[in-house]
């Protein structure tokens, strides 16, 4: 059923300001580590200095007598997690090993920072070092020393060691027989290493905890009701009885979806009775939290000689961290989806090393497999001498077309964005020496989930909007435009807050590219609900039957002319509810299916230094398809954004491990994120192509930006060098290395 | 940690010398605050040395330069006439950090960080400047190439310290420059640095030159065969190929998280040849 | 003494506190005297999120003791803005979308002005260097740079 009704727009596509910005810029908005409790201590973690090492015993009894330490707790003070969630809780406090360099082993609570600082120095942990592993090819061969005996799953295919624990398998048609009918078969390998989601605010919470189980936590998250279950779950606490506030959040990008230092905190505060806050260094960040995989991939792609891909076949090792996850799932599905192919197959393999547990990064698992995928096409281009647009038209996915993963495509903008590349005066540009210009195409789902919003009008007319999805990039102006969009009403009139987890029912967090369509279809939803009220409430008083109450420019009229009624505004309904019956409100509560996919096209020109493999990006142009543009600046900030992530992991951003298994770079200094300097504007072109899954038509944006950079940037140096390069990042030295070696 | 901010040299090498335990200069606090809130050091003492004049100035004389040990990086670049004499000094200062660290940093506290890819110094060791270092029996002068004696060392004594730096006379057409390579375009620790201090005569014949090198061993190292491909040269494609070859040769890098040794090898001296370049179209230019 | 009284001047004000030697003047602004709109991202001056000028100089607060302080003056995010007056730069930054989670956003404004009174008319490649000490994660600095951009044009307009 399509949600979708074409109409005129008058407050959607506006450049409205956010409701939250005059806080955010003169320093009054409040982020995780801005509050105070009375009485509060201050939190800090002990951490594992080997890769891989059986916990022989831990003594806090130095720590315990220092003046000033409240608590010093460890795995111990844990009860036994709930079912599903073992890993969850290990990765918060490791148990019997630690299974990575920063994993947690110990922390205190103490009056001052500094005295927390000097008690963990006087924790004394024995370890009993064991074999490491942190390289995903070297996890994966037989002999590898093993992070988690028995985590393999039963599809796993022989011949692998046991760190491969998950295997998943996607496609449809006959690949061989593509292969067979091809012109040129590409057949290649390609590396990437692991990023981190780099926000620049640290983890940061407040926590209470009562001996009876009552607590409160104030916390930077994407999503307070996962934070509250799986600390919850991990500490045996009743969900009602924690009650999560979601602070300001400085950056997630994924990484802010699950507990890293909540639990800890909660459970540091249970055991000294006091406040407890904990906030991460950045080296903690970077060496405990997030990051991305890190992956090994083989790519096999038949083209004939009119560009048509005949088969395609992908095997994506997926490097997860030292936990079991699935994140090979979400390459393996999105590698080939902007294509209508007879033949594709793919393959996600998960494998567990000596690392931190991955979190989500921004349509966690695409991108990878999309670099490949995409770098495969660059490749067949060029070696049958075709045009890398040309080829991309031929094979693009359409409505209908059965997609890589499965599932039939309903309307959607790739083609709009491929033929928008051509329209660009960057396709068409002149490159000068040493210059290259790379195209890719990218994919997300996009997702939808349990959404709770609740919408009030007030006597005045006014609006509110209360929801509880945290606002990472201008979501609550998006809802209230779509609110005011609804009634009729100025965004003004509007006021949207994001709420705590007492005050709403459940919602999946800020991810999957999902709070402004999802968000704000609940609010649509919940709008139409109040405007049904109000029209029985009229017809009543009007003695009209409902369907005689019609809307119309922020107005109840009345259909019935002989009545004489004058149309009523919200600001005379909002008047006298009193007298209509009382408070007018509702409340909208689904899983909010029909999250269109989003479709990207990306142009990037790269200039390699010959002599030393220095790549600067020179100019860039990321297109999309965001179905209907709330607010175009924040469709335009996610795709420049979420451009220059990818340019990061394509160029610089590298997760450094030692021989000894420890993490080499763990500060921004070394963890080289782009800086304003290294990048051009980046300029954006949107394509409209309708959601019908959305009243408005809107699809989310946020996640397929990061898509296609790694193939764009990939394909622009490869082109500017005439040396395919297979190893992300494209560090200079990996660059030099590679024009000398061709 | 005691803090003291003394008002002369004197009393800050008295403090040095009397303190039993860890004692530290705080210059700019660039490095020393990030070790400080790392734990990688716990002072029992902090002499901060912002308030003693003498390492607060400029000084302008006929026999060059003297830069106090106080100053920040910000203000060399501020200066126009030591730009305009040492513009390889000064950016090699200039590279160092953001913004906001040029604010604060100083060649001093640079210098005796001692790291092997710290980039003022390659300038600094081939523009022939020495330190004016103070101790508690009086002053000596250091060649700056003398102070670093590997990573994290210098040849200081433990109630010694730096008060400012004499640069020579500057002649006519000299210029340096300094070049580094980084990953990205601001933000990093030099992969490789180069410093070249160089004078032509009126026939555009190099008299002089110094060819420091930097990050491609445990401190950095003069080259003088990349100076002998210059001294007699018309600076042309030949020297500054020589002085390419001389500079990779004599590296000895290691492979760490910036970069592998093969490429720090090559790259300094593609570097070196560049900063030569500069430095010669500055001199050129320095009638 | 480990710790040491301080008199100073934060937006205008005097302002003594007495902190530890070893405290930086981030911890200080944020811990004692409650000034949170200061962030920390690093702790390393890597991230530029603790930018505040002392004696009209841009530093990182983190790299900063508390203690150098004395006899200084402190502007930090809360002085920006004129009571409820934003300044230019802010009311450019909020007209242009210039932030996103806004965590960076303290940092990029102090950094900001500081440039635009040194250099009314700066061109993108210096305001990209000049801000290059800032990171920012979100935006991808786009939005960032013409808000600075269009703020010095604005201003210089005004000034004519």
């Amino acid at each position: 059923m399509s949600e979708y009704q074409a109409r005129e727009f008058k407050v959607l596509g506006q450049r409205l300001k956010r409701p939250d910005g005059f806080d955010k810029v003169t320093g009054r908005a409040r982020y995780g580590a801005d509050v105070e409790a009375a009485g509060m201590l201050h939190g800090r973690i002990l951490r594992s200095p080997h890769a891989h090492a059986r916990i022989v015993s831990i003594d806090t009894s130095a720590a315990e007598a220092l003046n000033g330490v409240k608590a010093v707790i460890t795995r111990a003070d844990f009860p036994q997690a709930a079912k599903g969630y073992e890993d969850i809780q290990d990765n918060c406090m490791a148990g019997e090993r630690a299974l990575y360099d920063g994993h947690a082993v110990a922390a205190v609570a103490a009056t001052s920072k500094r005295i927390a600082k000097q008690a963990l120095k006087l924790i004394k942990v024995e370890y009993e070092v064991l074999p490491h592993v942190t390289g995903v090819e070297q996890a994966i061969a037989p002999g590898a020393p093993i992070v988690q005996p028995g985590k393999v799953s039963k599809r796993v295919p022989e011949g692998f060691s046991d760190n491969v624990v998950r295997y998943t398998s996607f496609g449809h048609g006959d690949v061989e027989a593509g292969f067979a009918k091809a012109d040129a078969v590409i057949e290649r390998e390609y590396r990437t290493e692991a990023s981190h989601q780099g926000y620049i605010e640290p983890h940061a919470c407040l926590a209470t905890l009562d001996e009876d189980g009552r607590g409160d936590l104030w916390v930077c998250t994407q999503g307070h009701y996962f934070i509250r279950d799986m600390s919850c779950a991990v500490l045996g606490l009743e969900s009602a009885n924690l009650r999560v506030t979601a602070s300001e959040i400085g950056g997630g990008f994924g990484g802010k979806t699950t507990v890293f230092v909540e639990p800890v905190a909660l459970a540091l505060a249970k055991k000294s009775g006091h406040a407890v806050k904990l906030v991460m260094t950045r080296e903690e960040v970077l060496r405990a939290t997030g990051p991305t995989v890190s992956t090994y991939m083989q790519v096999k792609l038949g083209l004939n000689k009119d560009g048509i891909i005949t088969a395609a076949y992908a095997r994506l090792f997926y490097q997860a961290g030292a936990y079991k996850q699935g994140t090979a799932d979400f390459g393996a599905m999105p590698a080939f989806a902007p294509y209508e192919l007879e033949n594709v197959h793919t393959e996600g393999l998960d494998v567990i090393t000596n690392r931190p547990r991955t979190a989500s990064y921004r349509a966690p698992g695409a991108p990878t497999a999309c670099y490949a995928a995409e770098s495969a096409i660059d490749e067949a281009c060029l070696e049958l001498g075709l045009d890398p647009l040309e080829v991309r038209l031929k094979n693009a996915a359409k409505e209908g077309t059965k997609s890589s993963y499965g599932p039939t495509y309903q309307d959607h903008g790739l083609i709009q964005c491929l033929e928008a590349v051509k329209d660009t005066e960057h396709w068409n540009a002149p490159l000068a020496a040493n210059q290259g210009r790379g195209l890719a195409a990218g994919f997300w789902f996009n997702f939808g989930g349990e959404t709770s919003v609740s919408v009030f009008l007030n006597t005045d007319g006014s609006v509110t909007v209360t929801e509880a999805n945290p606002d990472i990039g201008g979501s609550r102006a998006s809802i209230s435009m779509m609110v005011a969009e609804e009634f009729g009403i100025n965004y003004e009139q509007v006021r949207t807050t994001v709420t705590d987890t007492g005050s709403m029912g459940q919602n999946e967090p800020t991810h999957g590219s999902r709070v402004t369509f999802a968000v704000g279809m609940a609010a649509i939803k919940a709008s139409r609900e109040i405007k049904a009220d109000i029209q029985q409430r009229l017809a009543k008083m009007w003695d009209v039957s409902a369907d005689q109450v019609i809307w119309q420019d922020g107005k109840a009229h009345c259909t019935d002319n002989s009545k004489g009624i004058e149309p009523m505004s919200l600001p005379e309904i909002g008047a006298i509810a009193n007298n209509t019956g009382g408070p007018i409100g509702a409340h909208h509560g689904a899983n909010m299916e029909g999250a269109g996919v989003a479709f990207g096209v990306h142009i990037c020109d790269t200039e390699v230094d010959p002599e030393t493999g220095f790549v600067s990006v020179k100019r860039y142009t990321a297109i999309q398809d965001a179905g209907k543009m709330i607010q175009p600046d924040y469709v335009e900030g996610q795709l420049q954004g979420g451009a220059v992530q990818g340019i990061g992991w394509a160029l610089n951003e590298e997760y450094v491990y030692g021989d000894d298994g420890r993490l080499q770079n763990p500060g921004f200094l070394d963890y080289r994120i782009p800086v304003a300097s290294d990048m051009p504007m980046i300029d954006t072109v949107i394509v409209e192509v309708p959601n019908p899954g959305h009243p408005f038509g809107v699809r989310g944006v946020g996640e397929t930006p990061i898509v296609p950079p790694l193939a764009a940037v990939g394909n622009a140096v490869s082109r500017a060098t005439n040396v395919r390069l297979r190893h992300l990042p494209m560090s200079p030295p990996r660059v030099l290395a590679a024009i000398q070696s061709a | 940690m005691q803090y003291l901010a003394p008002k002369t040299c004197a009393e800050a090498v008295a403090a040095l010398a009397a303190c039993d335990g860890d004692a530290r200069l705080l210059a700019g606090g660039t490095d020393l605050l990030v070790r400080l809130q790392a734990d990688m050091i716990e002072p029992d003492l902090l002499v901060d040395i912002k308030h003693i004049d003498t390492c607060q100035s400029i000084e302008e004389g006929p026999d060059g330069f003297v830069i106090g040990a106080a100053v920040a990086s910000a203000e060399l670049g501020e200066h126009a006439s030591l730009t305009q004499a040492w513009p390889g000094v000064v950016e090699g200062m200039g590279l160092v950090g953001s913004t906001q660290v040029q604010g604060r940093a100083t060649l001093t506290g640079n210098l005796c960080n001692a790291s092997p890819a710290a980039d003022s110094v390659p300038a600094l060791v081939a523009s022939g400047a020495v330190a004016n270092v103070i101790g508690p029996h009086g002053k000596r002068q250091v060649d700056i190439i003398d102070i670093p004696t590997g990573p994290g060392r210098t040849s200081l004594a433990k109630d010694e310290m730096i008060e400012s730096f004499s640069f020579p006379a500057r002649g006519p057409r000299s210029a340096d420059a300094y070049l580094r390579f980084i990953p990205r375009t601001e933000m990093d620790i030099a992969v490789v640095g180069v410093g070249v201090n160089l004078s032509l005569d009126e026939n555009g014949t190099c008299t002089d030159a110094r060819v420091a090198i930097g990050a491609v061993g445990p401190t950095v190292m003069l080259v003088p065969a990349a100076a002998q491909a210059l001294i007699g040269s018309q600076v042309d494609a030949a020297a500054l190929q020589a002085v390419q070859t001389a500079c990779s040769d004599a590296a000895s890098p290691i492979s760490d998280k910036r970069g592998t040794a093969e490429f720090r090898k090559h790259t300094v001296g593609v570097i070196a040849r560049r900063a030569a370049a500069i430095a010669h179209q500055r001199a050129q230019a320095a009638e | 003494m480990s710790s040491t009284h301080v008199s100073t001047k934060i937006n205008g004000q005097a302002v003594e506190y007495v902190c530890p030697n070893d405290a930086s003047l981030l911890e200080v602004l944020r811990d004692q005297l409650g000034m949170t709109g200061t962030k920390e991202g690093c702790g390393s001056g890597d991230c530029g999120a603790c930018s505040v000028t002392v004696d009209g100089r841009l530093v990182c607060s983190c790299l900063v003791l508390g203690v150098e302080a004395q006899g200084r003056a402190v502007e930090t995010i809360e002085g920006m803005a004129n009571k409820n007056q934003l300044h230019k730069l802010q009311e450019k930054f909020l007209e242009k979308a210039a932030l996103q989670c806004g965590i960076c956003t303290p940092g990029v404004l102090i950094a900001a002005r500081s440039l635009l009174e040194k250099n009314p008319d700066p061109t993108e490649q210096e305001v990209r260097y000049w801000i290059a000490g800032n990171l920012c994660r979100c935006t991808g600095y786009d939005k960032i740079v013409r808000a600075i951009l269009e703020s010095a044009k604005e201003l210089r307009e005004e000034a004519a």
